[in-house]
């Protein structure tokens, strides 16, 4: 698939206190492939994802692709960045069409248009949703609305909230296979934030585990290849880095 | 007697279409902000539910009389007074009507929740543009509350009217006072028939608004 | 407690309870519904009438055209006090009121007044010179100062000049208004209104201008039993009433 190759990935750096909740890290999320964010819930995993996108704004500093999303007292407003987000539920807007959903953020993108509805479509399996009001639709149909109007909007950077958390096995297992067909097809970094251990295995090229904001481990293979999942030795790390932080993995995970 | 109606649907109509634009940026407001003193703003806006419609619109004739501080202002555009005239109905209208076109639009703002705006930021749109193409159809069955509200309350309004409106034929002559002097004159005829027009319209306007929404609700957009 | 002791006590509390339902044969109440423009005047001559006769009265106000219409739907007023004379009329009329008991208990002044002082002058001269944005009125088909007004503007030959700038007061009280905020320069309003203010400028419109604005009572069917009501209606005769009403401004036949 043709697109832009990064080669900065993400920077980001946060010390800030939401609530009761104190978020330190330091992460890095590399220019190519899927990086996961594991750990139970309440380490603050989607604390971390808002303040990268910037919903949510945490003293510290976001360098995108060399590019400065926030540093210091200089905070670009999420509009401005070219980032994609998927939310945990969806998030569809339901006064417009799937079509009008797909296209709302292709609409005012102003980055050059390197994906269009011809290739999201058939990638995300949306031809029989075109059309159709946003009533009516699954879990799963829903979902991949969301990740193809994420995309259509141009991003440099994927965010990803949980997106199966909120469906059923069966909706979940219709819908992996496509997040498989975009991890070989997508030249953008993802951030995927997970508690499945599962669609970790299945999806992540790197993987950062996230507890009490903090974060206790990373994994990364040096250069990402989907076409080669995780080996047994890296599963078991990962399972063991993942009962250290209190989650436990799926007993189905290869 | 066509005159009358006339002048009542004029007022009712230019009251809700202004309140409609005119409240707006303050339920936004209201529904977004999170300093500690908007409540204090919302109460102020409320006021006007409370007042006793007389006393309301006593309070409204010192402020379009001559030797208001208001009218000071506008003095330099030839304008010397605002009572007993159509506008100055109209103002008195749209502050008599603001809270019934405050709380349903801010109450449509909130139900929106901050989802949809994140979602729009997230897909490029500007804080402006993502509040004319989510945030308002989103809340779209607040400003069809607020419009049926604002709409029936100004054919009703009657004290605010007689406080300040003079009864000038054309300009400051509506139903609701015609009705209360027909029937003090003890033109009980001719009062039937006014309020049987009345309510026949009003029951109308009303259906029809309400039939609108519910057919705005099942169509997809 | 014993048995009789029971007897006893509850026996003493029914006496003292009848004791105190049972009125002096000569203190009554009357139901007396007055028109709010009369309000102050009407409150005094109550108390007057009850520190000479001993009866109580209740007082109600509000629009004469409103307290008609309470009437004809049995409302229980014993006693019926108008701003005008066409209610009394129409009460007797329809059946409502004892016959031979209406008459006039105070004649009503009419005024042209402004608070500017010096604006109005002793002949009225300024509604030639219609130097003002608005004169204020009450309207003439509910109010009969509103008709008087209106009668006085015609006779002086200046009602058509002067009908764009007229605007209408629903009563004689809310007209008074519009001429103390100042949103209608000049207006005409009720001589009890303004007689004990000393400011602002007036003239009293000479009563030959306009239809005599009788006020006029009426006793009720209601109350044609009770010595209370006809007791009120006389007193509304005697000097100390009529002294009462003069005082206010209004003046008695």
């Amino acid at each position: 698939m043709s697109g832009v190759t990064n080669q900065g990935g993400v920077q980001a750096e946060f010390d800030g206190l939401l609530g009761r909740f104190r978020l330190k890290v330091s992460l890095t999320i590399p220019p190519k492939g899927i990086t996961a964010l594991v750990g139970p819930s309440g380490a603050g995993k989607t604390s971390l994802l808002r303040a990268i996108a910037g919903l949510t704004r945490l003293p510290g500093r976001v360098l995108m692709d060399g590019a400065v999303w926030q540093e210091g007292r200089r905070f670009v407003p999420v509009h401005k960045r070219a980032l994609g987000m998927v939310f945990q539920e969806s998030s569809l807007l339901n006064h417009l069409s799937v079509k009008d959903n797909l296209l709302f953020g292709y609409r005012r993108s102003t980055e050059p248009k390197t994906m269009g509805l011809d290739e999201i479509v058939p990638l995300l399996g949306l031809e029989p949703l075109i059309g159709r009001s946003t009533d009516n639709l699954s879990g799963g149909e829903r979902q991949r609305v969301a990740l193809g109007r994420a995309l259509l909007s141009q991003p440099r950077l994927l965010l990803m909230d949980e997106p199966l958390s909120s469906l059923d096995a069966e909706s979940r297992a219709e819908i992996l296979p496509f997040l498989e067909a975009l991890h070989r097809t997508l030249s953008i970094p993802v951030l995927y934030v997970s508690h499945d251990a599962e669609e970790v295995a299945r999806l992540a090229d790197h993987v950062v585990t996230l507890n009490a904001g903090q974060i206790v481990g990373t994994l990364q293979r040096a250069t990402p290849d989907p076409l080669s999942p995780l080996s047994a030795d890296q599963i078991r790390d990962l399972a063991r880095q993942a009962l250290e932080a209190g989650i436990k993995p799926n007993p189905a995970a290869r | 007697m066509a005159d009358v109606i006339w002048t009542t649907l004029k007022l009712a109509s230019l009251t809700t279409l202004l309140l409609l634009v005119l409240a707006t940026p303050l339920a936004w407001w209201l529904a977004r902000q999170k300093v500690w003193w908007k409540e204090i703003i919302a109460a102020l806006a409320a006021l006007p539910i409370v007042l006793p419609p007389t006393v309301l619109g006593f309070y409204l004739l010192l402020l379009l009389a001559p030797s208001s501080p208001m009218m000071e202002l506008l003095r330099p555009f030839g304008i010397q007074s605002l009572a007993f005239t159509f506008p100055g109905l109209l103002i008195g209208s749209m502050v008599y009507s603001l809270p019934f076109a405050v709380q349903p639009i801010r109450n449509g703002f909130e139900a929106m929740g901050d989802r949809p705006m994140e979602v729009a930021a997230t897909l490029r749109a500007t804080p402006l543009n993502a509040f004319f193409t989510v945030a308002v159809p989103q809340a779209r069955r607040g400003f069809l509350t607020a419009a049926v509200l604002v709409f029936a309350h100004t054919v009703g309004e009657f004290g605010v009217v007689l406080m300040i409106g003079g009864g000038i034929p054309g300009q400051t002559e509506v139903i609701s006072v015609k009705l209360y002097q027909l029937v003090e004159s003890l033109q009980f005829g001719e009062a039937h028939r006014l309020a049987a027009g009345l309510l026949v319209f009003s029951f109308v306007v009303l259906l029809t608004m309400f039939l609108t929404e519910r057919r705005a609700r099942k169509t997809a957009p | 407690m014993k048995p009789v002791g029971v007897l006893a006590r509850l026996s003493g509390l029914i006496a003292v309870v009848c004791a105190l339902n049972v009125a002096p044969a000569a203190a009554a109440t009357v139901q007396i519904a007055v028109a709010s423009n009369f309000m102050e005047p009407a409150k005094e001559i109550a108390a007057a009438f009850t520190a000479k006769t001993g009866h109580q009265t209740n007082l109600i106000f509000g629009p004469s055209g409103q307290i008609y219409v309470q009437i004809t739907h049995g409302a229980q007023f014993e006693v019926f006090l108008s701003a005008d004379k066409e209610r009394p009329e129409q009460a007797e009329k329809d059946g409502f009121s004892v016959n031979g008991t209406r008459f006039t208990y105070a004649v009503g002044r009419l005024v042209l007044y402004s608070t500017r002082p010096g604006f109005v002058d002793a002949n009225g001269k300024v509604l030639a010179r219609a130097d003002f944005a608005h004169l204020a009125i009450a309207d003439p088909a509910i109010a009969p100062y509103g008709l008087a007004a209106v009668e006085s503007l015609g006779k002086l030959g200046l009602y058509d000049r002067l009908k764009p700038k007229i605007v209408q007061g629903s009563s004689i009280a809310q007209t008074f208004q519009f001429v103390q905020t100042g949103a209608a320069e000049v207006g005409f309003v009720a001589l009890s209104q303004v007689i004990n203010r000393p400011d602002g400028s007036r003239w009293i419109v000479p009563a030959t201008l306009h239809t005599p604005i009788d006020q006029q009572a009426v006793l009720l069917k209601t109350g044609a039993n009770n010595p209370a009501a006809k007791a009120f209606m006389t007193f509304l005769k005697s000097q100390t009433a009529r002294a009462i009403i003069r005082r206010y401004g209004y003046e008695t036949p």
